[in-house]
């Protein structure tokens, strides 16, 4: 499965039990949209631990990274790039 | 401590008994120990007693000298002995030495201005047959529980909402709007309940009901005035000497009684204290009960040991693990007639059952003290928003947040753009009249993704917290607002569910009455005219209090680090003895039958649970939720007429 559809069926499938309403777009703030508040990151840093076997540090919990499906598949995949 | 119900026909239709007795006999629980009635008139009025004064000449409902007022009560009125003598000054006659005819006594002297004159716990109904009117009132705080209805021309009360299902013709539906609040404000807001038509008279209200209709009236609110100006240190002591006299009389009061006194203690500074009051100030050898946790994580019991050797008590514990949570919860929800959203309720249950088979009727209780005296962390959480919100880009101020939840993983861990958003640190909130409320509310609200569409349907738009909202006080918005918190507390979260949920309904499911010396209405007056600083001094919560209590409760116990009262939650519901009733009532075909909650989205959240990945407060207030609610439609909508068997039986 393409990673921006991984992503988004745990998003969807974790944080809004599949009621997803009128959708939401990989560029759209998980924040602003209500999708994921504070409490539901360290579930999302979880999951991306176990499932690509990548460590966050604290310096990754960052809007940035983890705010959107794009952000996070930008993330996932810069961590996944061989140095 | 009592159950009441009655009926009332408004075109003077004859009551027909069995309806009554239909009633009462729902009520057993909160009155073992006997049964009354009276039918007059279109009127009647049903008793349980639970004997705790006047043990040979209490029983009711009850008469004054010509049979002109008839009374069925619920509660206590602690200055009864004072009234009485009063009152005998005055020409009264009494009968018994019972606080009930104190009422009776007193409404022939003040009319409906006698509650003003009432320090106590009550709910109660007064027929007056020359008016052919009834008085119903329920006290300050909302301590004890009174509900009704009106089907055509019948008015029917009691003391919990069963008893009003089982008179003949009233119906059962939910009440999606009492659902909805829930799901917000974690209670729900008087006279709305879980039950459409069916209506809680508020805290601090009372009401008459005669042929021209039924008319409500609030005879009291909390005004909490105080300012945030500093207070003098050399006055310090002498408030807390004031403080310490009202606390001590307040208990002492609560001391009255026919039969032995108990204490709950929960590790905590509040149950502590009433507790050495109760040691130090009376002559009553105490036994106090307390809930010690298998999980270390809710543990208290080091500090509950702490109290006992301190206070040289006669003490048991019960120990509560997620097993038995699961396995009372069913009971819970049939007590409680709401849904509730946290596990908490449970061990309370286990604890009163505790104390009725230690032979105890009666238990005084640190209940209050974190609304009227400034403990609870949503207070200071509100201080430190304040704070933060004067500098929003500070990096400093946001780590206070850090420090006032160190039990609360999620908050600790997380960012601080996150923390900022989770606690609303922008413009707009900063000028909302709930402001200390909104990060709870809206993170609550987010558990309504489970609802249906056909709940979400019936549910009126409850824009910005309007429900609450459009009920603050005048003089509200010139409060501060630590006191503007203290009064959301006070007015929703007390009475519709630490009161009621967590202490009412748990403890009299086993008959036994909570006694509250920080809710008595005097204490509660002083302290809110308290000056914000002596409430919480910077963040050092109930300083005050602690200035009172120094050298009567351990060192231990008074500079521990406030812990909130919690239990082992929604993994309650994924243990053994919790596998039935989940198999049947969370099943797709169940939740798709009773409507209430989307079926997906309930095993996505339930297939979370057991993959144990469900780690945050939303997902546990979720399920908790879910699971009750269930509960309350398999008890109350549809089987109700199998608990009913089983109370006649």
């Amino acid at each position: 499965m393409p990673l921006n559809d991984e992503l988004r069926r745990f998003v969807t499938e974790n944080f809004m039990f599949g009621k997803v309403g009128n959708g939401f777009a990989d560029g759209d703030s998980f924040l602003e949209r209500g999708i994921i508040d504070s409490t539901g990151v360290m579930e999302l840093v979880a999951f991306l631990e176990e499932q690509y076997g990548i460590k966050l540090h604290d310096e990754d919990l960052i809007p940035d990274n983890l705010d959107s499906i794009n952000g996070l598949a930008r993330f996932v995949e810069s961590r996944l790039q061989p140095n | 401590m009592c159950g009441i119900a009655g009926l009332f026909n408004l075109d003077g239709a004859v009551v027909v008994p069995e309806s009554l007795r239909a009633m009462i006999r729902m009520l057993a629980h909160r009155g073992p120990d006997d049964t009354g009635f009276h039918i007059d008139n279109g009127v009647g009025l049903a008793h349980a007693r639970l004997s705790i004064i006047d043990l040979a000449g209490g029983q009711q409902p009850m008469c004054n000298e010509d049979s002109t007022l008839w009374i069925t009560f619920n509660g206590e009125i602690f200055n009864y002995v004072e009234l009485r003598e009063e009152l005998i000054s005055k020409g009264h006659r009494f009968a018994t030495r019972s606080d009930t005819e104190v009422i009776l006594h007193l409404y022939e002297e003040k009319g409906e201005d006698c509650v003003e004159n009432l320090n106590g716990q009550w709910a109660f109904a007064i027929w007056d047959n020359q008016r052919r009117r009834l008085f119903l009132s329920r006290d300050r705080l909302g301590v004890r529980p009174l509900f009704y209805t009106q089907a055509k021309n019948t008015f029917v009360f009691g003391s919990e909402i069963k008893a009003i299902f089982a008179c003949a013709g009233t119906s059962r539906e939910i009440d999606f709007n009492g659902l909805d609040e829930v799901f917000t404000y974690w209670c729900t807001i008087p006279p709305t309940t879980l039950f459409r038509n069916i209506h809680e008279l508020p805290p601090g209200h009372s009401m008459t009901v005669d042929a021209a209709g039924a008319v409500v009236r609030q005879y009291w609110d909390c005004q909490f005035e105080g300012t945030s100006k500093v207070v003098d240190p050399s006055q310090e002591q002498a408030r807390a000497d004031e403080l310490l006299e009202l606390l001590i009389d307040a208990t002492q009061v609560r001391l009255r009684s026919d039969v032995p006194v108990g204490a709950y203690l929960s590790g905590g500074l509040d149950s502590a204290f009433t507790t050495a009051l109760v040691q130090k100030f009376t002559n009553v050898r105490l036994r106090t009960f307390s809930v010690a946790f298998d999980d270390p994580e809710f543990d208290e019991s080091f500090f509950q040991r702490e109290a006992v050797r301190f206070l040289d008590t006669d003490h048991e514990e019960i120990r509560c693990s997620k097993n038995q949570i699961g396995e009372v919860f069913p009971e819970v929800i049939w007590h409680s007639e709401k849904p509730v959203l946290r596990t908490a309720p449970a061990p309370m249950y286990l604890l009163s059952r505790l104390v009725r088979n230690s032979g105890y009727k009666v238990v005084v209780t640190g209940e209050g003290s974190d609304e009227v005296l400034g403990g609870y962390d949503i207070f200071k959480e509100t201080k430190i928003r304040r704070f933060w919100e004067s500098q929003p880009d500070s990096q400093v101020r946001p780590i206070l947040l850090r420090r006032l939840y160190p039990y609360l993983q999620n908050i600790q861990n997380q960012p601080d753009a996150y923390r900022k958003a989770f606690f609303h640190i922008n413009v707009d909130c900063q000028q909302q009249p709930c402001f200390s409320h909104i990060p709870r509310w809206q993170l609550t609200a987010k558990l309504k993704t489970f609802f249906s569409d056909a709940t979400r349907a019936e549910i009126a738009v409850d824009s910005g917290f309007s429900k609450v909202r459009d009920r603050l006080p005048q003089r509200y918005s010139s409060w501060d607002s630590f006191c503007q918190a203290q009064y959301l507390e006070a007015k929703y979260l007390l009475p519709g569910y630490i009161l009621s949920s967590q202490g009412d309904r748990m403890a009299m499911a086993h008959s036994v009455e909570g006694r509250f010396p920080f809710l008595d209405h005097r204490v509660v007056e002083f302290a809110s005219r308290l000056p914000v600083s002596l409430k919480m001094k910077v963040l050092n919560e109930k300083y005050l209090l602690k200035r009172c209590a120094a050298g009567l409760i351990p060192l231990s116990v008074a500079n521990r680090q406030k812990q909130p009262y919690r239990a082992p939650e929604a993994c309650s519901f994924l243990q053994p003895a919790a596998h039935d009733y989940m198999q049947e009532l969370l099943s797709p075909e169940q939740i798709r039958r009773d409507g209430v909650f989307d079926g997906p989205a309930v095993a996505m959240l339930l297939e979370k649970f057991r993959k144990g990945a469900a780690i945050g407060i939303k997902d546990n207030m979720g399920l908790v939720g879910i699971v009750s609610t269930q509960l309350l439609l398999h008890q109350f909508i549809n089987h109700f007429e199998g608990r009913m068997t089983s109370y006649a039986a």
